[in-house]
């Protein structure tokens, strides 16, 4: 198969890419793919740089009415507090500074998880084991506390005041387990 | 050294074992993608952030044991030669991304190979591991209990939602790459990979070809790995790729049986024609070099050529690479050098089989 780009090398790099919900197949040899950013130093982890740009510029642009520059988009200026990344360099590099750009980008993320990942954005695989046990504890303690609210709706403080113990109990527990951790 | 010592050293224990339909997937890997949570990733971090990681490793898990992996060492980029760094990267041990980065860049091989971490590439932390022939879900299992004991010293970047966090947004979720490397000359002789290719991108996959700078698939061996790493579980991404390697391995039989049967003195025609050369030419560059090893694996599996270990495929693409050419005539060889070293070699290689 002839690489779409040049047309004259054959093309060994195949996907497909989803935007907007229509799919695209993608035909590039290996030069091509490098040239247009869709890999890096010839590992398979494509960056897909190019499809995320073209996301961006997508998005921001019928934000703002006159000036279409991104520079002027407000949500370009977002930084991450703890790498210092802005929102822009984000979308320049395509990579992530640290795990908190993740908490600090979260809300212009869904669109550029949904292109890459056909439409996914929530995760449904391995949870870490220790990283999970708080997540569990959590979660239980978020139940607690649903379950308490009822009980005091109800006025049935005796077993208001047993659930409010149990939660303090467990909340302990958390915040013992993140010290231990570090 | 001997060529067979060379070769002992040269080959990853692991690649020689039979695996499952190791006439057709050569081996089966999964890589895994992780971060220190509070770590900043490569891109923006600062030389100390990086030595920080690498220290972990070094303190916690060099020359430390896993199960069947033995006595992980820690080689740091900054220790090799260059020549070293390529040998490392056509082995697949490293990627070319790691071997740039000499300040912090390492990497944890077990004694026989099968695992490695790549340290303080695009993310910290890239796990992978490998079993002979088609063997995913062996090499799932066995790469997630991996990934619990280096996460028993190590606060991985973890979001409820988000999964594993990664450095690109490609590869969070699973941070998990599946793929096998395949040899498929019949498909490609009946010319039906450009009819399957699609087919095969349309289930979120990709296909690769793997070994050449340039542009095509060289000894016809390709990669089909997982698009995908956010929103499904490691078990259905590898469950999908699966199911789509074992209608690739039926095609390719049923290829290779109807050549045999349509054209059979054609074919072996062909796979003699480019035994002839392996085992005569003087001067081979590596694209020949390729496209014969495949022709003459093929004639192994289908028992045209008998007496010639079905393994050579393997060991010489990977062998009659330039990082292995050079470290085998212990000196820099200009390209015109290498064509004539790999004739060489390969020469000597068929010979060790009529001994
Ligand atoms: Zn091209
Ligand atoms: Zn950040």
């Amino acid at each position: 198969m002839e690489c779409q780009e040049c047309e004259k090398r054959s093309a060994t790099l195949h996907f497909t890419q989803v935007i907007n919900g229509h799919k695209t197949e993608v035909h590039l040899c290996e030069y091509c793919a490098q040239e247009k950013g869709y890999m890096n130093n010839g590992e398979h982890n494509f960056s897909l740089h190019s499809l995320l740009s073209g996301l961006f510029n997508f998005d921001s642009a019928p934000s703002l009415s006159g000036s279409q520059s991104t520079s002027y988009n407000p949500k370009n200026s977002l930084q991450c507090e703890k790498c210092e990344m802005t929102y822009h360099e984000f979308t320049k590099t395509g990579k992530f500074g640290c795990a908190n750009c993740y908490t600090t980008f979260n809300e212009h993320l869904h669109p550029i998880f949904r292109r890459v990942h056909s439409g996914n954005t929530k995760h449904d695989g391995k949870i870490p084991k220790r990283a999970g046990d708080a997540i569990h504890l959590r979660k239980t303690i978020n139940e607690h506390k649903v379950k308490l609210k009822e009980l005091i709706q109800n006025e049935e403080f005796e077993e208001a005041a047993k659930a409010r113990d149990q939660i303090r109990e467990l909340e302990k527990k958390l915040r013992n387990d993140r010290d231990g951790d570090s | 050294m001997s060529l067979q010592n060379f070769i002992n050293e040269a080959i990853s224990p692991w690649l020689k074992e039979e695996g499952d339909d190791s006439d057709i997937v050569l081996s089966s890997r999964i890589r895994l993608a992780r971060n220190f949570m509070d770590i900043p990733f490569s891109i923006v971090a600062e030389e100390d952030d990086l030595q920080n990681v690498l220290d972990v490793f070094e303190d916690n898990f060099k020359h430390q044991s896993f199960g069947t992996y033995q006595d992980f060492e820690l080689v740091r980029m900054a220790e090799l030669e260059p020549v070293e760094k390529r040998v490392l990267v056509e082995k697949h041990l490293i990627s070319p991304n790691l071997a740039e980065n000499n300040s912090t860049g390492a990497v944890l091989i077990s004694q026989n190979e099968q695992v490695s971490v790549m340290i303080n590439e695009e993310d910290h932390i890239r796990i992978q591991l490998y079993y002979p022939g088609f063997q995913l879900e062996n090499a799932l299992e066995h790469a997630s209990t991996f990934d619990d004991w280096l996460e028993e010293k190590i606060n991985y970047a973890f979001d409820e939602n988000r999964g594993y966090l990664t450095s690109c947004p490609t590869n969070v979720g699973t941070g998990m790459r599946a793929s096998v490397m395949m040899h498929l000359p019949a498909l490609v002789i009946t010319q039906q990979m450009n009819r399957i290719v699609p087919a095969i991108n349309q289930l979120g996959l990709v296909v690769r070809g793997i070994y050449g700078e340039g542009s095509e698939a060289l000894g016809n061996i390709f990669q089909i790995s997982n698009q995908i790493t956010l929103g499904k579980s490691e078990k259905d991404i590898v469950e999908d790729l699966k199911s789509v390697v074992q209608q690739l391995i039926e095609q390719e039989r049923n290829a290779r049986n109807r050549i045999l049967n349509d054209s059979g003195i054609e074919l072996e025609d062909k796979v003699f024609r480019s035994y002839g050369v392996l085992a005569h030419s003087r001067i081979i560059q590596s694209k020949e070099a390729s496209k014969c090893l495949s022709d003459v694996r093929l004639g192994i599996d289908l028992g045209l050529i008998q007496n010639v270990s079905n393994t050579i495929l393997n060991e010489l693409m990977v062998l009659t690479q330039p990082g292995f050419l050079q470290q085998y005539a212990k000196k820099i060889l200009s390209p015109e050098e290498r064509d004539v070293r790999r004739a060489t070699l390969i020469r000597e290689r068929l010979n060790l089989e009529k001994e």
